[in-house]
């Protein structure tokens, strides 16, 4: 391992000389180290980053309004197109929100095939960071190692949900169908070789000095920082905040299962980088628990007139042609309230608050999505700091732009 | 089905001992316009020149964590804007919801930087998607919308394919 010498952490520049010393640049937004359209207007004193913020809003596309003109299970192929790399969180959190308002209890099964699938895409999305981030720093050869083992997960949604990114399997009161025949076998055959995998990347970044070099010391976020700045998930573990609502505030019955949550006190790029990596092999052991646990039963919940019924029953009895129309024409009343639903997702925590006023439609949908926090973190982390770090620092905490903009 | 307390005599009397109502309480009771425990959710209302000093006093509580500000528009009702701030704690793993009523005249709220300067980002995007004002917010901004665009898109008398 490379010996690392921390670069100083440069002051601004004097308020009455600062005038005529820095420049401001326009990064983005179509940088490609960006991920998407994000645009920071940087003011910058040589190769010093003395101000930072980020403009966001080009791909804002109201979903949130679209949702309330449609009927509760019309918002679940929307929920998709928020983060193209973790759908099913997506899918996952706005299904339990509305679960919630009906206080519709879910089958076991549905369940445990939730959180597997939870899992795969946390696994999905982890893959992407790990090979954007390494081809940001500099080492393209990790993205086509990662895109190997995401194109084996994508087939499995492919098989499970016949999609393989715009997914919507997860639906209000369970799944879509039943997972087809060979599913759970691809996933073992999957997670068998995986830890494998996981270890050839480390090989390939771990002890590489030049990206040891751009990634230690590199963003430094305390913890009351990240807390004060609303960042969640994997940047807030690499600051030591040991918080994680999948076993802190259990969903999904996520509390029948044993896994560690991975954390850093290293508080820069490098804790994120080694917070991921371990949280990946945690998905897999929660993957194989799954498997071995899988329960029995149906994946949908007992309510006909919420849940689709069978197409087979649809075709030859009355009653459930009857409830197949009235879901599809009418949709369903939910009883009013206001939920919010917290999850875990691949960024962090994800939210959705969903308020009902009694009729089919949703009075108010609101998405609280990870990436959107973290971003008012980036200026602390990267103020007197180099200009190159600032793309590091923006791979650590993975944004993703669908996701922010809505 | 799960318990639900509708008003906020039946939340003092039965959650009497929450950490959030009893902070709430013994700081200032008269802010506390109305409560509702629904769905395993407890949801306080507070008076709308009251939010920052109940930020603290929740904050003070143990929920350190400001997860979500958002807000509602109940067009045509009175008063029409609800405020609604999602708080988690970290240690007590639980999550309540401040709630504040605001009136449709020149809507308006003090802004709870000073608590959580996350809410930075989540006050701008009600500004902009709903018009109503933080006071006290250093950067007040349009987030999403482009800064010369006129209306506030989420507010119920918007329609959902905007203005022709």
């Amino acid at each position: 391992m490379a010996q690392f010498t921390e670069t100083p952490i440069l002051e601004a520049p004097t308020a009455e000389g600062s005038a005529d010393q820095t420049m401001v640049l326009n990064m983005g937004p179509q940088h490609p180290s960006t991920h998407g359209v994000l645009r920071l207007v940087l003011e910058i004193d040589g190769e010093i980053v003395v101000r930072l913020y980020p403009e966001i809003g080009y791909l804002h596309t109201g979903i949130e309004k679209t949702c309330e003109a449609k009927f509760y299970q019309q918002v679940v192929p929307l929920t998709d197109r928020i983060d193209y790399l973790s759908p099913m969180h997506n899918n996952l959190c706005y299904c339990l929100a509305v679960e919630k308002l009906l206080e519709l209890p879910i089958p076991d099964k549905a369940q445990w095939v939730r959180v597997l699938l939870s899992e795969l895409t946390r696994l999905n999305s982890h893959l992407v960071w790990l090979g954007t981030h390494a081809m940001d720093i500099g080492a393209l050869t990790v993205f086509l190692y990662t895109f190997r083992e995401r194109e084996d997960i994508l087939r499995i949604f492919e098989l499970v949900a016949g999609q393989r990114m715009m997914t919507s399997y997860f639906r209000i009161g369970g799944l879509a169908m039943e997972p087809p025949l060979d599913f759970f076998e691809r996933v073992q055959s999957f997670i068998k070789t995986f830890p494998e995998k996981i270890d050839e990347y480390s090989n390939l970044l771990t002890g590489n000095p030049i990206f040891v070099n751009r990634l230690q010391n590199v963003g430094h976020l305390s913890a009351a920082d990240a807390i004060a700045l609303g960042v969640t998930g994997p940047p807030l573990r690499a600051s030591g905040v040991d918080f994680d609502l999948r076993r802190d505030m259990p969903y999904s019955s996520y509390e029948k299962f044993q896994f560690k949550v991975p954390t850093s006190d290293r508080c820069d790029v490098w804790g994120r980088y080694l917070v991921r990596l371990e949280e990946m092999r945690e998905s897999v052991k929660i993957i194989q628990q799954a498997l071995d646990g899988m329960p029995m039963g149906p994946v949908k919940a007992n309510a006909p007139k919420i849940v689709l019924p069978d197409r087979e029953k649809m075709k030859t009895q009355m009653e459930s042609l009857i409830h197949h129309f009235k879901i599809v024409t009418e949709g369903f009343a939910v009883p009013a309230g206001e939920v919010y639903q917290g999850i875990e997702s691949s960024r962090g925590q994800m939210g959705y608050y969903v308020v009902s006023d009694g009729t089919a439609k949703p009075y108010r949908v609101h998405m609280r999505n990870p990436s959107f926090a973290s971003l008012q973190a980036l200026e602390t982390m990267c103020k007197g700091r180099m200009l190159a770090d600032v793309v590091a620092v923006i791979g650590s905490i993975d944004v993703v732009l669908g996701e922010i903009d809505r | 089905m799960s318990v639900t307390l509708a008003d906020k005599e039946s939340v003092l009397r039965e959650k009497a001992d929450h950490p959030a109502v009893a902070a709430i309480e013994n700081w200032k009771s008269d802010s506390l316009v109305d409560a509702r425990w629904d769905r395993d959710e407890l949801t306080l209302t507070i008076a709308r020149e009251e939010i920052v000093g109940a930020g603290f006093a929740v904050q003070g509580a143990g929920y350190n964590f400001l997860e979500d500000v958002t807000a509602v528009d109940w067009l045509p009702a009175s008063p029409r804007f609800q405020i609604s701030y999602h708080i988690v704690s970290h240690t007590l793993k639980e999550r309540i919801r401040l709630r504040v009523m605001l009136d449709e005249a020149s809507p308006s709220v003090d802004s709870i930087i000073p608590v959580w300067p996350s809410a930075n980002y989540y006050e701008r995007e009600v500004f902009d998607l709903f018009g109503v004002r933080f006071d006290g917010h250093p950067n007040l901004r349009r987030i999403m919308m482009p800064e010369e665009w006129s209306g506030h898109p989420l507010r119920k008398d918007y329609p959902v394919e905007g203005y022709r």
